[in-house]
């Protein structure tokens, strides 16, 4: 399913007909077509995609290309990664803040595990538990000790900050030649869409995402949660460990996307991944989950993350624009979105 | 915090019990432990001496470097006692950093007084104009505060590294520099001007009703409105307070450097000013504050960074220090440990002959 939005605009004009669906008649033909109402937010996540993607191919040539749209993927995985885990905190009504951090203790022990000599089969497996562990870790402080998330998060964002520094202040290269030739793998599907090895991992852990959040019970206990945290305890629902794993998940999630990040730069380095839990938070609000939690899809969140990626690629792709015009643009997108939102919640009320 | 009333009919029994009660007992244990940790390492750490006409000593760098973060915790509370957060602090430092600085340097005469008044006008202006916007987004729109500050901190970096045209922006100009870096009567600018603010805000909250309504908003906004508090106006007050006291923390800082730096002016004050509201007590719920509490943890969290260079290892490792205070701080004020603790007391009481404290 997350492979849908490229696919629709490598084939050119397709956005048009999605275009006209954004204007003032949505909501009529959201009713003719039976939309369910949760699903407008990430409706409208989707046909901001496919404006911004008919606004590139109109101002640029070779914008609507199969590599600009494979490379979204390549240079957006970890992100994808992150923005998962965060979407099932989020959707429990808490938040992580930290994401970042926790990717560059992760890429850094990577690297630094691959440099001492450990073998990269060992490696692999170590470094994606570490987020597991400090997502565990937060878990238990906000479960058991009641901790509010924010600060929980904060304290592990700290904690896996100063870890990293500890274990190497400065950049490590991966020169391992197991781990170089797994982030040098790649396959072409179709001929020309490149996919690297991150890329299939992306996919993969939001294939399982998506099957963890809406077929099994865990995934309804997460919903619930959101819902109402009393309601769900009185259903006789596991709160508590439901809880605890959503922390956990989003660690696994943030180990695993510094191992990406790894793969990606081919090194360690203990500042990469700084506000990235932002990124993060940003692509899930904009893919339509509420923070309030209960409210979201994973998909949205995907489809988030290829907007916050569509709009650096418009910034390179002028040229002329600086930098600092993306945190500006994603600035004005989130306060679009959360207003749309608010309407959108006030209407429901 | 509700745990603290079940201790308070036994607090007759002994004042030992009732300080160790307090909720400022541990945040004021943490930061003893840390100057008597200083002062054990280096036995002078405690010591003042007048030099060139002005206090200097280890102390007096930590209240000098206090002052920006104590500012911008200072509208923290106030804001976190309502039951919001701002996040767009850190950005609204910079703004404020670049737009002072800019100004100077793009004027005729960068040295002369009203330069620097109107440059700290400007800013000030600009930096509660933002608060006013947050305020709007919550109190009127109704957006999430976490979200709504979330969106001035992600653009505001970008606003100010537009105003800086990507440039780290330095000038030259006398009476700037005496906001961050002079002194009078002795003592650093930075603190009178941060004890000023911090005097004035603790005589408008305790002394007047303006706090009692403030944690009236914080714990039930609905009911308050219903009870006649002007919700709206509260929310919408102490954001822009917020964005005003960000804003001078803003030029301090950049008067220190006496450069504009839009990516790394008050990175992650956010996060440190938010540590030290929780670290004084001030639960993320709303509806109580301590300003006290806040005082403290400002100075535990300075004290801890002076403490880490001092001790001479690299302060890129910081946060992990900063990470087991607030750990050790945050469990040791949680329900449950405070319970165990309650129950072993009350264990500890049924056997008269242990009694002893």
């Amino acid at each position: 399913m997350a492979a849908v939005a490229p696919e629709r605009s490598s084939t050119g004009p397709a956005p048009s007909p999605r275009e006209r669906k954004g204007g003032p008649s949505v909501r009529a033909i959201a009713r003719r077509l039976h939309v369910d109402r949760r699903y407008m937010p990430v409706i409208g996540t989707f046909v901001v995609l496919a404006l911004i993607l008919a606004i590139g191919g109109v101002r640029y040539d070779n914008f609507l290309s199969v590599q600009v749209l494979a490379n979204l993927f390549i240079n957006n995985s970890f992100l994808i990664v992150l923005a998962v885990g965060m979407t099932f905190v989020i959707l429990t009504g808490g938040i992580d803040l930290s994401v970042g951090a926790v990717l560059a203790l992760s890429a850094v022990s990577a690297a630094y595990l691959l440099d001492v000599g450990v073998p990269a089969a060992v490696v692999l497996p170590a470094v994606v538990l570490i987020g597991s562990i400090i997502g565990f870790l937060i878990g238990v402080m906000v479960h058991v000790f009641d901790v509010q998330p924010f600060i929980a998060t904060l304290a592990g964002m700290f904690f896996a900050r100063g870890l990293c520094f500890v274990i190497a202040p400065e950049s490590i290269p991966i020169t391992d030649e197991t781990f170089v030739a797994i982030a040098g793998w790649d396959t072409w599907v179709g001929g020309q869409w490149r996919m690297t090895t991150s890329v299939v991992v992306s996919l993969v852990v939001v294939a399982v995402a998506f099957y963890l959040l809406h077929y099994t019970q865990f995934g309804r206990t997460v919903y619930a949660i959101g819902g109402g945290e009393q309601s769900a305890q009185l259903m006789g629902l596991p709160v508590a460990r439901t809880k605890v794993l959503v922390y956990v998940v989003s660690g696994t999630c943030a180990g695993l996307g510094g191992l990406l990040f790894a793969m990606y730069s081919r090194s360690g380095y203990s500042l990469t991944g700084v506000a990235m839990e932002l990124d993060a938070i940003a692509a899930v609000v904009i893919g339509g989950t509420l923070l309030t939690g209960g409210t979201g899809f994973v998909l949205g969140s995907v489809l988030g993350v290829l907007v916050l990626g569509l709009i650096q690629t418009i910034i390179t792709f002028e040229g002329t624009l600086s930098s600092w015009w993306t945190k500006i643009v994603i600035g004005v997108l989130l306060l679009v979105f959360v207003v749309l939102q608010r309407v959108l919640t006030l209407r429901r009320t | 915090m509700p745990t603290t009333t079940p201790a308070r009919p036994r607090a007759a029994e002994g004042g030992l019990r009732r300080i160790a009660h307090h909720t400022l007992f541990w945040p004021v244990v943490a930061l003893i432990a840390l100057l008597a940790a200083n002062t054990v390492y280096r036995p002078s750490f405690l010591s003042v001496t007048v030099l060139n006409g002005h206090l200097f000593g280890a102390p007096i760098d930590i209240l000098r470097n206090s002052a920006p973060l104590m500012l911008v915790a200072l509208g923290m509370t106030l804001v976190i006692a309502t039951r919001g957060i701002d996040l767009s602090v850190g950005a609204v430092v910079a703004i404020s950093g670049a737009l002072s600085l800019s100004f100077i340097a793009t004027s005729p005469n960068p040295g002369s007084l009203s330069t620097v008044l109107l440059a700290i006008a400007i800013a000030l202006g600009v930096s509660l104009v933002l608060g006013v916007w947050n305020g709007f987004l919550v109190s009127v729109v109704g957006i999430q505060p976490i979200i709504a500050t979330l969106i001035l901190m992600t653009a505001g970096r970008g606003i100010a590294m537009l105003i800086t045209e990507g440039q780290i922006t330095t000038v030259t100009s006398p009476p700037f520099k005496t906001l961050g870096a002079g002194f009078w009567l002795g003592l650093p600018v930075a603190t009178l001007v941060a004890g000023g603010v911090f005097l004035l805000v603790a005589f408008l909250t305790r002394r007047t009703a303006l706090g009692m309504l403030v944690e009236s908003v914080g714990i039930n906004p609905s009911a308050s409105r219903l009870a006649g508090v002007k919700a709206r106006t509260i929310v919408w007050t102490v954001f822009a307070l917020s964005g005003l006291f960000s804003g001078l923390a803003g030029l301090i800082l950049a008067s220190n450097v006496m450069a504009a730096d839009a990516n790394n002016a008050g990175l992650f004050i956010e996060l440190d000013a938010i540590l030290a509201v929780v670290i004084g007590g001030t639960s993320l719920q709303g509806g109580k504050f301590s300003l006290s509490g806040t005082f403290v943890g400002v100075l535990i969290i300075t004290t801890l960074t002076l403490t880490v260079t001092i001790v001479g290892i690299s302060p890129l490792v910081t946060p992990l220090f900063k990470a087991l205070v607030v750990i050790a701080v945050t469990l040791l004020q949680s329900p449950r440990i405070r319970e165990s603790f309650a129950a072993r007391a009350r264990q500890r009481a049924a056997r008269p002959e242990e009694v002893s404290a």
